[in-house]
C-alpha cells in the first residue's frame, strides 16, 4: 500500500497558503509584542511553526486508517491524560490547563490534542456506521464520545476549549446522515440549556467571570473598564483601522488586551485595515476550501469525516475569534488558529494538517 | 448496500461549503461595519484612548518686600502616588509601602480597596508633601515597587511661626461655589486660589496660567510620548510696600500679645508694616489643614484668623481727641476753650469722669492733648455736638473703609443722629455726644482707619489711602491700582496742625501721659488711648479679669514736621494707652535706627557727575577786621567711586 504513498501528491499549494497566514501572524506578533515584556514572541513563533510543520510530515507519513484501527486506545490515553490533568495539573490563573513537562519550562496542554483524537474517534464511528439515516442511539453514542472530554475539560474549567469540541460531534452527525427532525430537537435542547445556564441563578455550570464575559459581551459599555473592557478596545481597535488600517495606538498602547494571542485579530485589523483584515479572511476561506476539496477526493469514509472534522474545529475557531474581535461572540478565548501566538495552539494545527495530507496522499489508494 | 467505501452525502459536503462561506460573509460585514461604516466613531474613541491633556500648573509669583527681598516663594513639593498596574500585588507591597512612608499599611490598603472600583488609569493618593527621606526611599526601591511614582507640584513657602500671616494670607483648592463666578474662569478644579490676604487680592497677578501637554498615553496611564505642549505662564512677582526690617521689628513689639500693628508712609499711604496677633501658620494651609486644627484657629477666643489691622472694629478711646482736636479748631471753638477740670463734670444731668480723679486744673487745648484731659474733650464735643464731630470724623475716614488694598476691611461705625435713626430707628441723645468726645460710645474704627486719619492730620489734611502693594509693580490690565496713589485734601488751618501735633510731641515728654515710651534722639509726635470694652459698672462685677481688661492704643509718627512714618498700635488687654506707646516706639526706632545706617540718598544716587548744592561760609572783608557772611550754590564733582558709607562711628571698633 504505502508505496503509491508519495510527497507529490502532498497538498503543497495548501501548506503554501497556511504558511503565508503563519507568516502574517509572526508579522503581527512581532509588531505586537515589540516594547512589551513579550518581545521576541514571533521568534519562538516561527519555532512553533517550523516544528508544526515538521509534525505535519511526520503525521502524513503515519497511515490514518491505521490509526483509526487504534483509536480506541488514543481515545482512553487521552481522556486518561485529561483525569491527569485535573489531578496533576498546574494551576494558573484559576484553572488546571497544564502539565509541566520534565525538563524546561514547556507545559503541555492536553485538551489540544485530545481535539485530534476526537476527530478520529468521531471520524471512526462514522465511517463504521451501517445505514444512511442517523439513529437516535447512534445520535446520542456520538454524542457521549465527545460530551465525555468535554466535560473534563470544562472541570478545568476551560469553557472555550470545551465548545471547540461541539463542532466536530456536529460536523460528524451531520455529515453521518443527521435527520432534519433530530437537528431541530437538539437545536430547541440546546437553546433551552443554553436559557437555564443564563437565566436561572442557581445553576452554576459557568464561573462568575464565565458568565461575565458572556453578558458583557452583549452590553460592553456596562462596565466599559472590567469585563466589558476587552470588547471595547477591540472594537476601537478594529474600527479605528478604517479602510487602509491606521497607526495601531490600541495596539502598541497596550490598549487592547494580549494582543498577540486572541486578540491578534483585531491588532492585524487595526494596523492593516480592513482590506488587510478581510484578505486575511480570504486566506482562511481559501484554505477552508481547499480542505474541503480534500475531504471530496479522500479514498474513503473515514478520510472525508477527518477532513471535515479538521474543517469544523477550524471554521468553529475562525468564528468564534473573528466574531469576538468584530464583537459578535463574546469573549471566550479562543486563539485564531495559525496566527495566534501559542505552541500549543501551532502544533494542534499542524497535526491536524498533517491529518490531512495523509488522506490526501492516499487518495488514489483503493 | 452500505459500506466502508460508500462515499459521504455530495449534498452534505457542498452544504458544509456554503455554510462556512456563510459565515465569512457575515465575518467580513462584521469588519465592513466596523472599520468602514463606523470608522470615525472608532477613530475618535482611539485618540481619546490615547491622548490625554496633562495640565501644567503655573508656579505663583513670589511675593517680594519694598527691597525686593523674597518674602514668600515657592518650593517642589513631591506627593507620593500609587500606579496599579495590574502586574502588580498591591496589598501584598503595602506594609512595605507604608513603612517606607510612615504611613498606617492598614490605611494604605483600605484606601486601595476604596479605589478598586475606580478606573485603572487614575493613580491612589498616598500622601501630599512627602519628606526628603520618603522621596529617597521611592527612589531607591524604583525596581522593588514600580507602582509607586511621584508628582511635583509647587507649593508656596510662607515665612514660618506666623509671620506677616494675614497680611500675606494663604491659598487654599478652589471651591465648587468659586469655579461657578466668571472671574475664576481659568480654574479647573484642584486649582490653588489665592484664600485671603494679599494672595488673595492679587490672585490674577499672582496667579499665572496654567500650560497643557497633549501626552500620548498607554493603557496604565502611563506617558509613551509627547504631541505639543503650551507652556505655563508662570504668576509675576508682586512687590509690597512692606520693609521687613520693619515688619520684624512690629512683629517682635507684638510677640505674645494681643492686637494689631499698622506702620505706615504719611506720605504716600504705602503700609510699611502690619502685624496682627495672636497669629496662625499658613504653611498649615498650603497642605492640607486636619480638622482639628482648623476648629481650635475658628473657636479661639483672640480670633487668630483675624486681620485685626482691617478687621477690629473696637472703640479708639483717647486717641479720637485728635480728631475732637481738629474739628474744634476748625469750627473755631478749641482756639479760646479753657476748662478747668476738678475731675469730673456734669452734662445733660449726668456725671462724666476724668481719668485723672484729682483733676487737670486748668487746661487749654495743648494741655489737653498730652495730659488727655476728659472733662475739656467732654466739653469741646458739648459745644461741636454730634453732627459736626461726625462731619470731621468721616471727612478724616472714620467709620468708613480706608480701600486698602486688602480683602474683608471692615468700615467700623462713626455715629450721627441721621445714622442713629437710619439704624435704631431713635432720636439721638444728647448725653452720647459727651462719650463719643472721647472716642467712647458708638464709635468703632479700625486700627488702619485711625492711622490714616491721624497721618492726613500729621500732613497738614493730606490724606493717602492706604495700600500694601507698590502700584507701579503691578502690570496694567491686572488690577485696578490708580486709586492706592490718589489723595485727599481735607482742609485745615495750619495753625491748627502745628499747635496739636506739637502738643502731640509733648505726649511723650515727662508733662505727658506715656513719658516712659520717650526714646531720646527721635521726634516722636503721638497720642496714647485707653478704651473700655465693657461700661465701667460691668468691670467692677468682673473686677481682676483679663477679659475685660482696657485696650491701649497709641498713634505717633517720627518727625513732628513731614513726618516720614506714623505707627498705629492696638493692643488688646494693655491696660493704658502708655504700654502700647513702649510698642509704638520699637517700631519708630527701628525705621530711624535703619534710615540712619543707610547710606545717604545723595551718595547713593548720582554714582558720578556734578551735585549742586548750597552752602554758607565767611570771607576776610577787604579790612581784615570783620568776616563778611556770603551764601552761594557750589557745584560738587562727585568721585569716580562711590564713597564707601560709614557703618560705625570712626575710631568704635
Amino acid at each position: 500500500m504505502s508505496r503509491y504513498v508519495s510527497f507529490r501528491d502532498f497538498d503543497w499549494l495548501l501548506l503554501v497558503f497556511v504558511l503565508i497566514i503563519c507568516g502574517l501572524g509572526v508579522m503581527e506578533i512581532q509588531s505586537a509584542t515589540q516594547h512589551t515584556k513579550f518581545a521576541g514572541s514571533h521568534i519562538k513563533q516561527i519555532y512553533w511553526v517550523l516544528g508544526g510543520v515538521g509534525m505535519m510530515f511526520l503525521m502524513s507519513l503515519i497511515n490514518y486508517q491505521a490509526l483509526l484501527e487504534q483509536i480506541h486506545w488514543f481515545y482512553i490515553a487521552g481522556v486518561g491524560s485529561l483525569m491527569a490533568v485535573l489531578v496533576f495539573g498546574q494551576k494558573y490563573l484559576g484553572a488546571r490547563r497544564w502539565i509541566k513537562m520534565p525538563g524546561g519550562n514547556n507545559h503541555f496542554q492536553p485538551s489540544e490534542w485530545v481535539k485530534i483524537i476526537l476527530i478520529l474517534a468521531v471520524a471512526k464511528y462514522f465511517a463504521d456506521m451501517r445505514q444512511r439515516e442517523l439513529s437516535w442511539s447512534d445520535f446520542i453514542k456520538a454524542g457521549a464520545i465527545v460530551g465525555f472530554p468535554m466535560l473534563l475539560v470544562l472541570a478545568q474549567p476551560d469553557l472555550g476549549t470545551a465548545l471547540t469540541y461541539v463542532p466536530i460531534a456536529i460536523m460528524g452527525v451531520f455529515l453521518g446522515g443527521l435527520q432534519w427532525k433530530q437537528g431541530l430537537a437538539v437545536g430547541l435542547l440546546a437553546a433551552v440549556a443554553v436559557g437555564a445556564v443564563f437565566f436561572t441563578p442557581r445553576v452554576h455550570v459557568l464561573k462568575s467571570y464565565q458568565k461575565q464575559r458572556l453578558t458583557s459581551f452583549l452590553e460592553p459599555d456596562a462596565d466599559p473598564q472590567g469585563s466589558g473592557y476587552q470588547v471595547t478596545q477591540s472594537l476601537i481597535a478594529v474600527g479605528s483601522g478604517g479602510l487602509w488600517g491606521g497607526k495601531g495606538s490600541q495596539t502598541h498602547g497596550a490598549f487592547l488586551p494580549v494582543p498577540q494571542t486572541d486578540f491578534i485579530f483585531a491588532a492585524f485589523a487595526e494596523e492593516h485595515g480592513f482590506v488587510g483584515a478581510l484578505g486575511v479572511l480570504l486566506l482562511y476561506f481559501i484554505v477552508l476550501m481547499r480542505l474541503t476539496q480534500n475531504a471530496q477526493t479522500a479514498p474513503d469514509r473515514a478520510g472525508t469525516f477527518v477532513v471535515m472534522g479538521v474543517v469544523a474545529v477550524l471554521s468553529f475557531h475562525i468564528l468564534v475569534n473573528v466574531g469576538m474581535v468584530v464583537g459578535f461572540m463574546p469573549v471566550t478565548g479562543i486563539p485564531l488558529p495559525l496566527m495566534s501566538y501559542g505552541g500549543s495552539s501551532v502544533l494542534f494545527m499542524f497535526l491536524a494538517l498533517g491529518m490531512v495530507m495523509n488522506v490526501r496522499m492516499r487518495r488514489f489508494v483503493n | 448496500m452500505f459500506g466502508r467505501d460508500e462515499k459521504v452525502s455530495a449534498i452534505r459536503l457542498t452544504a458544509a461549503q456554503y455554510i462556512i462561506l456563510g459565515i465569512f460573509l457575515v465575518l467580513a460585514y462584521g469588519l465592513w461595519r466596523l472599520q468602514v461604516m463606523q470608522s470615525d466613531y472608532y477613530s475618535l474613541a482611539a485618540e481619546k484612548n490615547r491622548i490625554r491633556n496633562v495640565p501644567i500648573l503655573a508656579p505663583r509669583g513670589k511675593i517680594l518686600d519694598r527691597e525686593g527681598r523674597t518674602i514668600v516663594d515657592n518650593y517642589p513639593s513631591f506627593s507620593a502616588l500609587l500606579l496599579r498596574d495590574s502586574s502588580r500585588d498591591l496589598v501584598a507591597d503595602a506594609d512595605l509601602i507604608a513603612q517606607g512612608l510612615h504611613l498606617d499599611p492598614n490605611e494604605v490598603r483600605a484606601r486601595i480597596r476604596r479605589f478598586a472600583s475606580m478606573p485603572q488609569y487614575q493613580p491612589i493618593f498616598l500622601k501630599e508633601d512627602i519628606t526628603p527621606d520618603e522621596l529617597a526611599f521611592i527612589d531607591a526601591h524604583r525596581n522593588e515597587l514600580p507602582e509607586l511614582d511621584t508628582i511635583m507640584a509647587h507649593r508656596r513657602l510662607y515665612p514660618r511661626n506666623g509671620f506677616m500671616a494675614h497680611l500675606i494670607g494663604y491659598v487654599g483648592e478652589v471651591t465648587e461655589d468659586m469655579l461657578n463666578q466668571p472671574q475664576f474662569e481659568l480654574y479647573g478644579p484642584g486649582d490653588m486660589v489665592g484664600v485671603s490676604g494679599v494672595e488673595r487680592q492679587y490672585n490674577s497677578v499672582l496667579m499665572g496660567k496654567n500650560g497643557s501637554r497633549r501626552a500620548l498615553v498607554n493603557s496604565h496611564g502611563r506617558e509613551v510620548g509627547r504631541l505639543d505642549e503650551t507652556p505655563a505662564e508662570p504668576g509675576k512677582q508682586l512687590k509690597l510696600t512692606i520693609d521687613i526690617d520693619l515688619q520684624i521689628a512690629a512683629e517682635q513689639a507684638l510677640e505674645g500679645k494681643n492686637g494689631a500693628i499698622v506702620a505706615m508712609d504719611p506720605r504716600t499711604g504705602e503700609v510699611l508694616a502690619m502685624v496682627s496677633r495672636p497669629t496662625f501658620d499658613p504653611n498649615d494651609f498650603s497642605v492640607r489643614i486636619s480638622r482639628d486644627e482648623w476648629n481650635k484657629l475658628v473657636t479661639d477666643p483672640d480670633k487668630p484668623l483675624l486681620n485685626k489691622a482691617i478687621q477690629a472694629q473696637l472703640a479708639p478711646g483717647s486717641t479720637f481727641k485728635i480728631i475732637m482736636a481738629t474739628a474744634g479748631w476748625q469750627e473755631g471753638i478749641a482756639q479760646t476753650l479753657h476748662v478747668n477740670c476738678a475731675g469730673s463734670a456734669e452734662f445733660y444731668g449726668r456725671r462724666f469722669g476724668c481719668w485723672v480723679k484729682s483733676g487737670h486744673g486748668a487746661v487749654d487745648i495743648e494741655k489737653a492733648i498730652y495730659q488727655s484731659c476728659d472733662v475739656f474733650f467732654y466739653t469741646l464735643a458739648e459745644k461741636l455736638g454730634i453732627d459736626r464731630i461726625a462731619k470731621y470724623a468721616t471727612a478724616l475716614g472714620l467709620g468708613q473703609k480706608t480701600g486698602i488694598d486688602l480683602p474683608n476691611e471692615v468700615s467700623g461705625v462713626m455715629p450721627s443722629e441721621e445714622w442713629k435713626i437710619r439704624n435704631f430707628k431713635q432720636k439721638w441723645f444728647a448725653g452720647e455726644t459727651i462719650s463719643v468726645g472721647i472716642g467712647q460710645g458708638a464709635v468703632a474704627i479700625t486700627p488702619v482707619q485711625l492711622t490714616r486719619a491721624i497721618a492726613a492730620i500729621s500732613m497738614g489734611g493730606r490724606m493717602v489711602v492706604p495700600h500694601v502693594v507698590d502700584p507701579d509693580g503691578i502690570p496694567a490690565g491686572y488690577v485696578e491700582v490708580s486709586h492706592y496713589t490718589e489723595v485727599k485734601n481735607i482742609p485745615i488751618e495750619p495753625s491748627g496742625w502745628n499747635l496739636i501735633t506739637d502738643a502731640m510731641s509733648r505726649v511723650l515728654l515727662p508733662e505727658g501721659t506715656a513719658p516712659s515710651a520717650h526714646v531720646p534722639g527721635i521726634d516722636i509726635a503721638g497720642k496714647t488711648g485707653s478704651a473700655q470694652i465693657v461700661s465701667l459698672a460691668t468691670r467692677a462685677k468682673f473686677k481682676n479679669s483679663d477679659d475685660l481688661a482696657q485696650n491701649g492704643w497709641f498713634v505717633g509718627f517720627t518727625p513732628r514736621r513731614n513726618p516720614d512714618i506714623i505707627v498705629c498700635v492696638l493692643f488688646q488687654g494693655g491696660e493704658h494707652g502708655k504700654l502700647a506707646a513702649r510698642l509704638a516706639t520699637q517700631v519708630i526706632k527701628a525705621f530711624v535706627d535703619k534710615q540712619r545706617r543707610t547710606p545717604n540718598k545723595m551718595v547713593e544716587k548720582p554714582k558720578s557727575g556734578n551735585v549742586d548744592m548750597g552752602a554758607l561760609w565767611t570771607m576776610p572783608d577787604g579790612g581784615g577786621h570783620q568776616d563778611k557772611l556770603e551764601s552761594g550754590r557750589f557745584a560738587v564733582a562727585l568721585p569716580k567711586k562711590p564713597l564707601v558709607a560709614a557703618t560705625a562711628a570712626p575710631g568704635i571698633h
